[in-house]
C-alpha cells in the first residue's frame, strides 16, 4: 500500500453509508444490469436445454427443464459483483441450489468445471458450490431470465466474481483436480473473491 | 509479436498487476467527449493489443474509485501507453480525467490485463467498433500497421455523428466509418447502422473478428458477422457495461 493521493479529486459517485459496507473494494455500485459476455449469445429453447452433473460423481444426473422445475425453488436475494468493477446491490435470482442437484449425484471429486451453451466454463472448488452459495437460476427479479444475461438458465454463485456464475449453464462436471476455466486461463483469478480483490492472476 | 521491444533489466517487478504511479506525458482532445492520455509508466511492460490497464483514484480521506480502460496505443510505445477516456457525466473517474487531470499530473494505474480480447497476429481480421468502442481496436490497426502492414486488417467503425469520430484523422483506407444519425455535410460513405454489404466484403475463409461497443451494438454487429459465414469461435466481443 502507499499513500498516493490523486491531485484534485474528492470522489463523486461516493455511496451511502449504508450501502458502502456492502461494496467489495474497487466496486461502484451500478442500477442497471450491464451485460458483459466473451462471444456471440447463444439461443438455447428450453425444449432442448438440459442441466447435467457428469464427471466424478456416483451417478451422473440430467435435468430438462420441466424436470428441473420440479425440484424444491428458492428465492435468492443478493448483492453481485463484476470484475468489471460494477456491483449490483439488492437483485434477486430463483432457482434451485445445487445443493440439491450435488445431492443427487454424489459428487467424489472437490473440484468442478461448470460448462455452458456456447462453450464458456468456469471453475470451481466443490466448497464454493455447497452450504447454500450456489444456484442453478431461471428467474431475475421475479421474471424469466434474460437471454442476454444467461437464459435459460446459469449459475449464480454471489460470493465470488460475476464471471464465475456461468450464464447459458448446462452442466457441471465434477473432478479430483482444479483446471482453469475461460477467464481462469485468459488472466483472471482463479477463484476471484470480491472481498480479497482476487481480480487477476497476480492478486 | 516477436517484434516488440526486449524489456531491459528491471529495477522492481514487472509483473502486470502491481499498481505503479504514471505520470501524465500528453493529453489530446479527441473529440468532444473524448480525450486522450498519454502515460509514463515506470515499470512499463509490453501489452497486447487490446489489453487493458485499472485505473485508481484516492481521495485526501482514502476513498477510492477504480475503473478499467482499454490501451490504445501500440507495445512499440515503450515506457507509454495512451488511454482514450470518454467523458460520462454522472462518472467519477472519466469525469476526473476530463476536468481536473493536466499534463504533468500523476494517477494510478495497474496492467495490462486479459488475454482473451487481444490481438496477436491473427489475419485476417475483422474490426467491428461502435463509438468509443473503437479504442482496443486502434490499438490492434495501430500495431498491425507498424509490424504486419501486409496482413489484412480493417475496421468498421459505426458512429452517429462526425463529432463523435475519434482518431479521425488515423482513419486510412483500412478504415470505414458509417453515421447512423448525421453524416457530415457532403458525406458520400455509408450511412445507417452497420449492414451485411458493409461487412460482406470483408469477410473470407478465416476471418478472425473483434466486436466492441456497447452490448445492442455487439449483439448487432455479431448476427451480421454469423450470418457472412465468420465461425462463432473466430468471433470476439467485448461489451461495455456503464464504466464512469
Amino acid at each position: 500500500m502507499n499513500d498516493f493521493v490523486s491531485r484534485g479529486f474528492s470522489g463523486s459517485r461516493r455511496q451511502p453509508e449504508d450501502l458502502r459496507e456492502r461494496l467489495p473494494p474497487g466496486q461502484y455500485s451500478e442500477r442497471g444490469f450491464p451485460v458483459l459476455t466473451a462471444g456471440p449469445t447463444p439461443d438455447v429453447p428450453t425444449s432442448e436445454w438440459r442441466l447435467r452433473i457428469d464427471g466424478m460423481v456416483a451417478e451422473e444426473c440430467e435435468w430438462s427443464w420441466s424436470e428441473l422445475h420440479e425440484l424444491e425453488f428458492e428465492e435468492v436475494p443478493c448483492d453481485i459483483h463484476c470484475v468489471t468493477k460494477w456491483s449490483k446491490l439488492g437483485t434477486s435470482f430463483g432457482g434451485v441450489s445445487v445443493d440439491v442437484l450435488l445431492e443427487a449425484a454424489e459428487p467424489v471429486g472437490a473440484y468442478a468445471t461448470a460448462y455452458s451453451y456456447g462453450g464458456y466454463t468456469t471453475n470451481l472448488a466443490l466448497e464454493d458450490l455447497t452450504d447454500g452459495k450456489a444456484w442453478v437460476v431461471t428467474e431475475h427479479e421475479g421474471e424469466p431470465l434474460a437471454r442476454e444475461h444467461g437464459g435459460p438458465a446459469r449459475l449464480l454463485v454471489p460470493h465470488l466474481y460475476f464471471w464465475k456464475s456461468a450464464k447459458w449453464v448446462g452442466g457441471l462436471r465434477v473432478m479430483d483436480h482444479d483446471e482453469p476455466g475461460f477467464w481462469e486461463a485468459n488472466g483472471y483469478h482463479n477463484r476471484g473473491d470480491p472481498w480479497k480483490e482476487e481480480r487477476y492472476w497476480t492478486d | 509479436m516477436d517484434r516488440l521491444t526486449p524489456v531491459p533489466p528491471a529495477v522492481e517487478q514487472r509483473a502486470p498487476g502491481r499498481w505503479q504511479i504514471a505520470t501524465v506525458n500528453e493529453i489530446r482532445t479527441e473529440t468532444p467527449r473524448t480525450k486522450t492520455f498519454r502515460l509514463e509508466l515506470p515499470m512499463w511492460m509490453p501489452h497486447v493489443p487490446g489489453q487493458h490497464y485499472d485505473v485508481r483514484l484516492t481521495a485526501p480521506d482514502g476513498y477510492r474509485a477504480q475503473r478499467s480502460y482499454s490501451v490504445a496505443s501500440t507495445p512499440l510505445d515503450e515506457g507509454e501507453i495512451e488511454l482514450t477516456i470518454d467523458r460520462l457525466d454522472d462518472g467519477e473517474v472519466s469525469t476526473y480525467f476530463h476536468d481536473v487531470v493536466v499534463e504533468g499530473d500523476r494517477v494510478e494505474v495497474r496492467g495490462p490485463f486479459a488475454s482473451y480480447f487481444v490481438w496477436r497476429g491473427e489475419a485476417p481480421a475483422l474490426l467491428v467498433g461502435g463509438g468509443s468502442g473503437v479504442v482496443p481496436l486502434m490499438a490492434m490497426l495501430r500495431h498491425r500497421r507498424r509490424t504486419m502492414p501486409e496482413a489484412r486488417m480493417e475496421l468498421v467503425y459505426s458512429v452517429r455523428s462526425a463529432d463523435e469520430v475519434i482518431y479521425a484523422s488515423e482513419l486510412g483506407a483500412d478504415a470505414e466509418v458509417t453515421y447512423t444519425r448525421e453524416p457530415p455535410p457532403g458525406w458520400d460513405g455509408h450511412v445507417g447502422r452497420i449492414d451485411a454489404e458493409l461487412v460482406a466484403g470483408r469477410v473470407e475463409p478465416g476471418t478472425t473478428a473483434f466486436v466492441c461497443g456497447s452490448n445492442g451494438f455487439v449483439e448487432s454487429a455479431t448476427r451480421l458477422l454469423l450470418a457472412a459465414g465468420i465461425e462463432p469461435g473466430r468471433i470476439r466481443t467485448e461489451r461495455f457495461g456503464p464504466t464512469g
